[in-house]
């Protein structure tokens, strides 16, 4: 708790669901960035795809008058999250930084914390991963390719945030907003995503959480979610945003 | 009313060892049948490990599916033998005599086939051993003593050598008998395990003695095990059915349903295949259907306090979840089949004593419990899963893969090989017990009548 207070980070992640098309660049751009095995239809079939960031589809209203509405959903990185008491092994583990990370290499593959896990966010590898072997060499150096038989999620791109601060540290510069920046966000084309450090407050995370439109998923859970959302704007009815969303 | 026939010790000996001096004739065809089950289980189990868990039906969300259900229930039936030999020993119902060490014995084996689960279902079972027990000092990482998955263990490990210790106190003064009665390497074995029992004074007491301690300290151990193996659903918040508050109680009286039938199931077997009917009598059976009416009314009110908890917060996803579990097909042929086969069908009959009395009847639905049991954990674990919160987007269901159903028989043919391999070389009804409630019997005149009764210890 001390070393947290300490820390010069808290990461955390906004997300603006009226700027959000469904373009699923985000899900794409995690798959190539974190080493995720290709998920084919079959997976899907199976339901084992893994999808450390997945677009969500919702359509409201009847025919003619439907709307589609998409929420990217990711690991909330909750400060109370459930995932973490439930290992037995502290496989599932929160770092000073307030992410929460998944250390592979202690995991025995209970799948304990993706049943605590309310937002589904993660995931259980139940074959060894394959890539053909035209993609040997587009495997990401930096991030560890998991074998089977353990669980994996979302880290905030854990590499990129190590990238980052070292680079600042180096040139004896702070971190400024905007330096680092996950895959997902940084592949986002309307600028939907924010990733930022809550303890600056100049922030541009810290404007959008505080925005009135935003919500966090699940928040009668009380996990202290580090994922915020701002609804939806929509003209028709405009009670979402009233409302809170969802 | 208790009803028995006189027996002297030397009937008692010769009766209760003829499976132990000399092998029964169906005795080598059923362990052949039973030995291939457990080869094709294990083969099955070691395939399972080469490929990984693809060759389940597990997805996600329903992460925990048949293995975790089918351990739910083996520790279930483990609860016979402390409910016959502790809780009944110590409340001194005198007809427990002849079952208890079949219940102990019952205990220990399903004890021993659950640990298999939990980490058969393991990603990589093979850390489990160094990693998780015991503490490995060497890295500097304790176990996570926040997560249910470590109290089982440590509660799991308790109640098996608090049995195993209560099933060899047991088994000394009928080991010297054996001892007695054999001859070479034999002989050398059961004299080692014998312990140099005499049959003197003080060792009856010291047996005694121990045999109440043991009873006594085993009996937290009777609420914690199923309240511990409940709550690694009821911490989880992100499941709607299984958060719950009422889920310890309600898991350690179905526990006590299941393991008690189980134990009935067993004294049918006993009674068909070693001919105990002098031991094993139908007043027994009377006596456990009797007992086993209060358990299942009041595990039953239990079944329906959950539900009535879970709707009474008119939650959306709960509603979902009890939708699919109750009125979806074919999650409610299970819940109905549940119903039926846990409750109904039993209770029905055993309210009448002409069935109490009947043994093919009290084996038939003794199993049929068990059957709703097994379909009760079923019911309570993945459809909880299957319906995890308002991510309608997620929601999938399961089906168990040929895989998980070959392990489920497996784990049934294993237990009763193991009983089975035990009863060759031990006596399964406790000789010092059957001679101990002839000595306890005597024959009261009441008026004109002569009534059998029975004096107290």
């Amino acid at each position: 708790m001390v070393a947290e207070k300490q820390s010069k980070f808290k990461w955390g992640m906004a997300i603006d669901i009226d700027k959000c098309t469904g373009c699923q660049a985000c899900v794409l751009a995690c798959q190539a960035e974190n080493n995720i095995p290709i998920n084919t239809e079959d997976n899907f079939k199976d339901a084992r795809g893994i999808e450390w960031i997945r677009v969500e589809r919702y359509w409201e209203g009847e025919f003619p008058d439907v709307k589609a509405k998409f929420i990217p959903i990711l690991c909330m990185h909750c400060d109370n999250a459930p995932c973490e008491p439930v290992c037995p092994v502290y496989a599932s583990y929160h770092t000073v930084e307030g992410l929460n990370v998944q250390v592979y290499n202690r995991c025995v593959g209970t799948r304990y914390c993706a049943n605590g896990c309310p937002y589904l966010v993660r995931f259980f590898n139940y074959w060894e991963p394959e890539w053909p072997e035209s993609f040997q060499n587009q495997l990401n150096p930096d991030v560890t390719v998991r074998s089977r038989g353990i669980m994996e999620k979302c880290t905030m791109c854990i590499q990129r945030i190590r990238r980052g601060t070292r680079k600042a540290k180096r040139d004896n510069n702070e971190v400024m907003d905007g330096d680092i920046s996950p895959a997902c966000v940084q592949a986002c084309p309307t600028d939907a995503m924010v990733f930022g450090n809550q303890k600056d407050p100049n922030s541009k995370i810290n404007k959008m959480k505080n925005d009135k439109r935003s919500y966090t998923l699940l928040d009668h859970l009380k996990t202290n979610s580090n994922v915020w959302y701002l609804a939806k704007v929509d003209e028709d009815t405009d009670t979402h945003s009233k409302e809170g969303g969802h | 009313m208790q009803q028995r026939r006189q027996l002297d010790e030397k009937q008692i000996n010769r009766e209760l060892l003829n499976g132990n001096l000399a092998t029964p004739k169906w005795y080598y065809p059923v362990m052949g049948v039973l030995g291939v089950g457990v080869l094709i289980g294990f083969a099955t189990i070691l395939y399972m490990f080469n490929r990984g868990l693809g060759v389940t039906g597990l997805a996600r969300p329903v992460y925990w599916g048949l293995f975790i259900t089918t351990f739910v229930f083996w520790v279930g039936i483990s609860h016979a033998g402390i409910m016959i030999s502790a809780i009944l020993r110590l409340t001194q119902a005198e007809w427990r005599r002849p079952v208890t060490r079949a219940a102990e014995l019952l205990t220990v084996f399903s004890l021993l086939t659950a640990l298999f689960f939990p980490l058969m279902h393991a990603g990589r079972p093979w850390r489990i051993a160094y990693w998780l027990i015991p503490y490995d000092w060497a890295r500097g990482i304790w176990p996570n003593v926040r997560s249910p998955l470590f109290w089982d263990p440590i509660a799991i490990g308790t109640y098996l050598t608090g049995s195993t210790l209560f099933l060899f106190v047991a088994l000394i003064p009928d080991l010297a008998i054996l001892r007695d009665r054999t001859t070479g390497i034999k002989k050398t074995i059961y004299s080692m395990l014998a312990l140099g029992w005499r049959g003197n004074p003080r060792q009856w007491q010291l047996q005694v003695v121990a045999g109440i301690l043991l009873s006594a300290l085993m009996l937290p151990i009777f609420v914690s095990v199923h309240s511990i193996v409940s709550w690694d659903f009821a911490v989880t918040p992100a499941v709607e059915g299984w958060h719950s508050t009422i889920f310890a109680p309600y898991f350690v009286i179905g526990a006590v349903h299941s393991g008690v039938s189980a134990v009935v199931t067993m004294m049918c077997l006993m009674r068909w295949l070693w001919k105990w009917n002098n031991y094993i009598r139908p007043e027994h059976f009377d006596a456990l259907a009797r007992l086993l009416i209060i358990v299942a009314t009041a595990w039953l009110a239990f079944t329906f306090l959950e539900l009535i908890f879970s709707l009474y917060g008119r939650d959306a996803p709960e509603i979902a979840l009890r939708e699919l579990q109750i009125f979806t097909w074919p999650w409610n042929l299970i819940f109905i089949t549940f119903l039926l086969t846990g409750y109904v069908i039993p209770v029905g009959c055993w309210l009448f004593k002409s069935c109490r009395n009947n043994i093919a009847i009290m084996f038939w639905t003794s199993i049929l419990v068990n059957v709703g049991m097994w379909l009760e954990r079923f019911l309570i674990i993945v459809p909880g899963l299957a319906r995890k919160q308002v991510f309608v987007y997620t929601w999938e269901g399961y089906w168990p893969s040929p895989v998980e159903w070959v392990i489920l028989v497996w784990s049934f043919a294993w237990v009763s090989f193991l009983m089975l391999l035990f009863a060759r070389f031990f006596p399964l009804v406790p000789l010092f017990e059957a001679k101990e409630s002839q000595v306890f019997t005597t024959e009261m005149k009441v008026g004109r009548a002569t009534v059998p009764m029975v004096i107290r210890e």
